[in-house]
């Protein structure tokens, strides 16, 4: 272990070891040179001074009345630094036994180690500093006396007050050569990074410890590749060799190839050891018998063994905790007892169940950290991730299999107990505590304000009023969160066109990504329909295993996780659809997964916007088609009567014809269908499949992968995507780009995405680029920007539009879709990938112009 | 944006004097610049026999949006302006009727300077407005106009001829005919158009009433519908606008799914759900909620889908209850519940008893531990049964309160609701209605999973054959264990 001395010691003076993370307390009457210490051997902003919180409270460093308001705030922001993990040092005299109560119930509070530095200088030298001091030179003699009588009274009581550390300092001389030497604490091994084995539960299971070893590759206790196995603790009892199973630990431990950390069995052996009385039950008797034919030496051995175990361990960057029942964040890397206790034996209802074992808190069902936590000390038939936590005690003395992880790899290894060496007194549950990865969502998880850490953009904030309106949404509309791993980003238009009767236009996108840096592009055909995600798994089994629901085998949603269909029956049948094709193209296996989650479009459009088409589309086409015929008549009438009203009627003709248009335009995304019939389903990308993200996959391999799915598909379900691919940097090839673009949409296409070859593509300056843009069709904008907008003094007005934001939020919104795959990939627990898919949710309500 | 007001004539009093009247020359095509856009008024035929004016209002539909922009005052009070595809340049909406008053200025208040004898005579006229929109369809404009002493012609305009599916729109092709004084067939139309539009483009100002009355007078006061088109009249108050805009973001979330805002946002039920309308059966659920909650001792509870806060308000008047909480998903129902609350005014020892926050029942929240009992009243049925697991866990596994009361309809009652179509739910949100035997099947297992006793109670009058139309349970709980998630997920 590596210490870092703070302050030279210019002469031989005291070294004062210092845990990293602990709470000092000063103590020395006025005038003992307290403030200048603290200057001395701490960063200005470690310092909290009672003399600077009177000043901030009352405008006056010695107005002594300001005391009880100035050491509430001291204390606050003290609270604050230790539950942030900042070493605090408080610089006030602590010379009464009452205010260092205080500042241990702090310390304690935040698990961490309180410290007391006493200064001890004599009287005279105070009052002649204090002399030397304009604000205090009126201060009373006897002031000082008595804050001396105090000091000598605390200085017998401090380690029973509860400082851990005590460092007296006599006399000025001492104090001017002390040093300070920062130590890290015994359970900081952040600097250990493996690779790692970590084994479960033992007691005294020799035999399968041996074989395990020998699995994973070690060789007489060593590892060739140099791996560190890692004992989770309870080693002893119940099992036939307990000495068997410490010796092998001990020598690996010894020689540096593994870490242990304490099991409760091994404290209460070691109690045991030290002469203490405890029961000799729940298999301590087996192992004090087991021990009988031991050395004395041996004996001694293990005690100090026993004794020098540390509760957990904070490995791999801080990664990884390890420890015996489990630990929650707040304790991670903490030193305190209830830390020390709930390393050992977990949390605790305070009641026993029907066997009259104590009830465990679910702490796993809270964890939100990220280390990931590996214990064991709670039997369970399969070691199962929870919440990035796992527990590895998996029953071998109960005739169960003994269980290893190995790390960072995160691969399960285990061997089968040999038999059932001792009977459980209940039969082992069958979840680990808190259950499967289906748990309801934690509130606390998605609501107000938040800032998601992303991979590609950083930290992306959420504002409270957009968290709300996704709560509501969510809460009341979604299907299941666990079968809404994803959430389609929105996409920016291209630059406005200024091409004659175009507001949109392919030219624009093109050029944007030549400028970007991005050569090769696809252009995909959009088709006019609604966007549907479908999660599609290979079976049943499939569903509940990778995503605990029951009764289903996936789910088909829309942009805001609603169900497409109400009914269920019609989702199952487009799933089964879907799966058959896949299963016809070989995807299942040639993937490695028995799901996927693909993104598409479900046609036609008037399936789920039936009622907006009526409600607003349909009805501005009605209106118009209404009022036109009676209008031109009477227009034509009255110009026939020789009424000087051509222009007019000239240009209402122009306007009934923009109307027509508009109506042909909505009309070609709307049919009836029944049941299934006429639906259709166009995947443009696979999301994820088992074990990755597929959001980095280039779209040609993409499309080639869909393109099979489709045409394994008889049912006429499944839709192609055409698609062009096109050189940014090549004329020929833009204007083939255009042109095609031109043919499509003059047929009444929506239009096409523009998108860059590859995933996550970066421009020159290291910035995310568009990862699509969409150019929509002249007609089909009719839809968007309403029945005239063509006409050129609409046109002018339209192009003013303001992209800015549009472009900035899907940038967000794809940066947070790609987090919720990875995560999903990674397996990591439903409240992250949750966390980004509601994230997308919520900044859908930000408010941008919605023609975008 | 258009139509014609016809006449017929005889030589010795030529149709054409509706020239004189309109103060518009029948030979002149004129434009009047409207803040609505430009009003032409040209006549398609003018001779002794039958004269017609024609009133062509062309909007600028671009203009119609980009106003709106600002949000604030002056913009765009009608969420309908704020789209680009919108009806308003065909349609007669108020748009019509403001420029019809701002055009017709003079015939509106009955004043012919050329040739004052015609005022006050009824003239046989035909009024036709080719595309109505119509909140009401063609029986309210019949019943809106009818008693006004006009002969109705009032027909549908279908929605898309190549999908007859999709039934009528709201629009009708209204044909008026009728011996009527042009001033006050002006005013008609002035004042009828906008009610049945439903819609105002824009901000009714307490001069609106004055207006109305103006407009109104001789006719409105007696006319049957007289308080249908005060209301509509005025429908559109500043604050209900407010409200509005404070569900922005939800709008947008509704654009997303190609939805009608309506869809989302229907938490608030505004016509069976009101305070100022009590449901009898609301009230003695009420009263069931707070004996049982009495009745369990219960000091300090929570209403989880407090909506309105009625449930609220009314455990706010007993100080049996010192801690009340309501919590709701919707935050324009608590917006609403805060102000009927009087929140903001109410002292701080009334205050300190209550409180409302956003929350959801489809998660778990610390927030929620610790009371003594938690309502869930008329709530279950609000969501997809899929997901009522996760509120199962949420209060009975997570929040654990010692009581929890839950009622939902009997949906065996139903048939004994007159207004209630056979098969139908009594509300559009309603995901599901149980039977008697269904809700306790299911309460009855909650119970099991989770260690509480159940028992159930009618609500309202308990039905020899179909039960109480309320059915509520009352669960108590018996084991202060937390129980853990897989089993309340595995059996549902």
């Amino acid at each position: 272990m590596t210490n870092d001395i703070r302050t030279e010691a210019p002469r031989a003076g005291r070294v004062l070891p210092v845990t990293d993370l602990s709470l000092v307390v000063l103590v020395g009457s006025t005038g003992s040179g307290k403030s200048s210490f603290a200057r001395k051997h701490f960063k200005p902003t470690e310092v909290l001074s009672s003399d600077f919180f009177r000043g901030l409270v009352a405008d006056d460093e010695n107005d002594q009345s300001a005391s009880g308001d100035a050491f509430d705030v001291l204390h606050y922001i003290a609270g604050k630094r230790l539950a942030a993990g900042r070493l605090t040092v408080v610089d006030a005299t602590n010379v009464q036994t009452e205010a260092r109560r205080q500042l241990v119930q702090i310390a304690r509070q935040h698990d961490v180690l309180p410290i007391a530095i006493v200064l001890d200088v004599p009287e005279e030298v105070c009052a002649a500093r204090n002399a030397g001091r304009a604000d205090r030179a009126g201060m009373p003699r006897r002031v000082i006396q008595r804050h001396q009588r105090e000091l000598r009274r605390s200085l017998r009581h401090l380690e029973r007050e509860g400082f851990r550390k005590v460092h007296i300092l006599r006399g000025v001389e001492e104090i001017e050569h002390a040093s300070i030497s920062i130590e890290k604490r015994y359970n900081d091994l952040t600097h250990l990074t493996g690779p790692f084995d970590i084994i479960g539960d033992i007691h005294g299971c020799r035999s399968e410890l041996d074989t395990l070893l020998a699995t994973l590759g070690y060789e007489d206790g060593v590892h060739p590749q140099g791996r560190t196995a890692v004992f989770v603790g309870d080693l002893v009892d119940r099992g036939p060799d307990s000495p068997g199973v410490l010796r092998r630990v001990m020598s690996m431990v010894k020689s540096g190839n593994a870490l242990c950390v304490p099991g409760n069995h091994e404290n209460k052996f070691g109690r045991y050891l030290k002469g203490r009385g405890v029961q000799h039950t729940h298999g301590l008797a087996e192992t004090i018998e087991q021990m009988e034919g031991e050395s004395e030496e041996f004996r001694a051995e293990v005690r100090e063994f026993i004794d020098g175990l540390v509760s957990h361990y904070v490995l791999d960057e801080g990664k990884l905790v390890v420890c015996h029942a489990g630990l929650p964040e707040k304790y991670h890397g903490r030193t305190s007892g209830r830390v020390r206790s709930h390393a050992l034996y977990g949390d605790t209802t305070g009641e026993t169940d029907e066997f009259g074992l104590p009830v465990r808190y679910p702490w796993a069902e809270d964890y939100r950290g990220r280390a990931a936590v590996v214990y064991g000390h709670t039997p369970v038939p399969t070691a199962t991730w929870l919440n990035n936590t796992i527990c590895l005690d998996t029953g071998a003395v109960f005739g169960g299999k003994l269980t290893a992880l190995r790390w960072p790899e995160r691969e399960l290894v285990d061997v089968p107990a040999e038999k059932v060496w001792y009977e459980p007194v209940k039969p082992l549950a069958t979840e680990a505590p808190g259950g499967h990865e289906g748990r309801p969502l934690d509130l606390a998880d998605v609501h107000g304000k938040r800032i998601v850490e992303t991979t590609h953009a950083g930290r992306v904030a959420v504002r409270e009023e957009n968290a709300a309106a996704a709560l509501e949404v969510m809460s009341r509309f979604a299907v299941d969160p666990r079968l809404v791993p994803y959430l389609p980003p929105t996409m920016a238009p291209t630059a406005t066109s200024a091409v004659e009767g175009f507001l949109e236009h392919p030219a624009e996108a093109f050029a944007q990504y030549a400028a970007d840096g991005v050569e090769r592009v696809v252009c995909e055909e959009k088709h006019m329909g609604s966007r549907a995600v479908a999660l599609v798994c290979r079976d049943a089994a499939a569903a509940r295993e990778r995503f605990g629901v029951e009764g289903v085998t996936g789910s088909l949603y829309t942009r805001t996780g609603r169900p497409f269909f109400d009914d269920s029956v019609v989702t199952e049948e487009i799933l089964d659809r879907v799966r058959k094709a896949a299963d016809e193209a070989g995807l299942w296996a040639e993937l490695g997964t028995d799901w996927l989650l693909l993104d598409g479009e479900l046609l036609p459009w008037s399936l789920k916007a039936g009622g907006l088409l009526r409600s607003q589309y349909a009805a501005v086409g009605a209106a118009a088609g209404a009022v036109f015929p009676g209008a031109l008549a009477a227009l034509e009438s009255a110009v026939a009567r020789g009424v000087d009203a051509g222009e007019l009627l000239a240009r209402q003709r122009e306007r009934a014809a923009d109307a027509s248009a508009f109506t042909e335009a909505y009309r070609r995304y709307c049919w009836t269908t029944d049941g299934l019939e006429g639906v259709r389903f166009a995947p443009f990308q696979v999301l994820a499949v088992k074990g990755r993200s597929m959001a980095a996959v280039p779209h040609d391999e993409q499309l080639a992968l869909l393109d099979r799915l489709v045409a394994a598909d008889p049912t006429g379900l499944l839709q192609t995507t055409r698609r062009l691919y096109v050189d940014t940097g090549s004329p020929e090839s833009v204007q083939a780009g255009v042109d095609w673009w031109l043919e499509m949409t003059g047929r009444g296409g929506e239009g096409m995405v523009v998108k860059p070859l590859g995933a996550l593509v970066r421009d020159g300056k290291g910035r995310l680029v568009q990862p699509g843009i969409k150019c929509r069709g002249r007609e089909y904008l009719r839809i968007i920007y309403g029945a005239e907008y063509t006409r050129p003094e609409n046109l002018e007005r339209l192009r003013q539009r303001y992209l800015g934001h549009k472009r900035s939020l899907a940038l967000r919104e794809y940066a947070l879709g790609v987090e919720a795959l990875d995560r999903l990939g990674a397996g990591e627990p439903l409240w992250r990938v949750h966390e980004a898919v509601f994230a997308v949710l919520a900044l859908e309500s930000e408010p941008v112009d919605p023609r975008l | 944006m258009f139509l014609t007001i016809s006449t017929t004539g005889t030589p010795d009093r030529p149709a054409t004097d509706l020239g004189f009247l309109l103060h518009k020359h029948p030979d002149k095509a004129q434009v009047f610049s409207t803040a609505q856009g430009k009003a032409h008024v040209l006549y398609p035929e003018a001779d002794d026999q039958r004269c017609t004016a024609a009133l062509l209002l062309e909007i600028d539909p671009v203009a119609l949006v980009r106003k709106g922009k600002g949000k604030g005052r002056g913009g765009a009070p009608d969420a309908a302006l704020a789209q680009y595809v919108n009806d308003r340049p065909y349609a007669a909406s108020s748009l019509l009727a403001v420029a019809l008053s701002t055009v017709f200025k003079s015939a509106l208040r009955g004043v012919c300077t050329a040739k004052p004898e015609l005022v006050g005579r009824k003239l046989p006229l035909t009024v036709e407005v080719p595309a109505l929109p119509a909140r009401g369809g063609a029986a309210l404009v019949t019943k809106l106009f009818e008693p006004l002493g006009w002969t109705v012609t009032a027909e549908p305009v279908p929605l898309d001829a190549q999908f007859p599916d999709w039934g009528d729109s709201r629009y009708v092709r209204l044909v008026l005919e009728g011996e009527q004084v042009l001033a006050e067939a002006l005013r008609h139309l002035y004042v009828l158009l906008p009610v049945l539009d439903d819609a105002k483009h824009y901000w009714v100002a307490p001069d609106e009433v004055d207006k109305l009355l103006r407009a109104g007078e001789g006719w409105l006061a007696e006319h049957p519908e007289h308080k249908l088109i005060t209301s509509r009249y005025l429908s559109r108050r500043w604050s209900l606008t407010r409200e509005a805009m404070d569900r922005l973001e939800l709008v947008r979330l509704a654009d997303l799914d190609d939805l009608a805002v309506e869809e989302v946002d229907n938490a608030v039920d505004e016509t069976t759900d009101t305070e100022e309308k009590p449901v009898p059966l609301a009230v003695q659920r009420r009263d069931a909620i707070i004996e049982a909650l009495k009745g369990a001792g219960a000091h300090r509870v929570l209403d989880l889908g407090c909506g309105q806060g009625q449930l609220v308000q009314a455990l706010l008047k007993d100080v049996t209850f010192t801690e009340i909480v309501g919590v709701d998903v919707s935050m324009r129902a608590l917006t609403i519940a805060a102000r009927r609350l009087k929140l903001e005014r109410m002292g701080e020892r009334q205050a300190s008893r209550v409180q409302l926050f956003q929350g959801s029942l489809a998660y778990t929240d610390k927030r929620l531990k610790g009371y003594d009992a938690a309502v869930l009243s008329e709530v279950i049925e609000h969501l997809d049964l899929p997901r009522l697991p996760a509120l199962e866990y949420a209060v009975f596994g997570s929040a654990r309160p010692a009581t929890v009361l839950v009622t939902t309809p009997n949906v065996e009652y139903n048939v004994r609701w007159e207004s209630l179509p056979a098969g139908h739910v009594r509300h559009g949100d309603h995901r599901f209605e149980w039977t008697r035997e269904e809700f306790r099947m299911w309460a009855g297992q909650v119970a099991e999973r989770h260690g509480y006793g159940v028992e159930f109670r009618p609500v309202g009058p308990d039905d020899p054959e179909v039960g109480p139309p309320t059915q509520m349970a009352v669960f108590t709980i018996s084991s202060t264990t937390e129980t853990t998630t897989a089993k309340g997920e595995k059996a549902a």
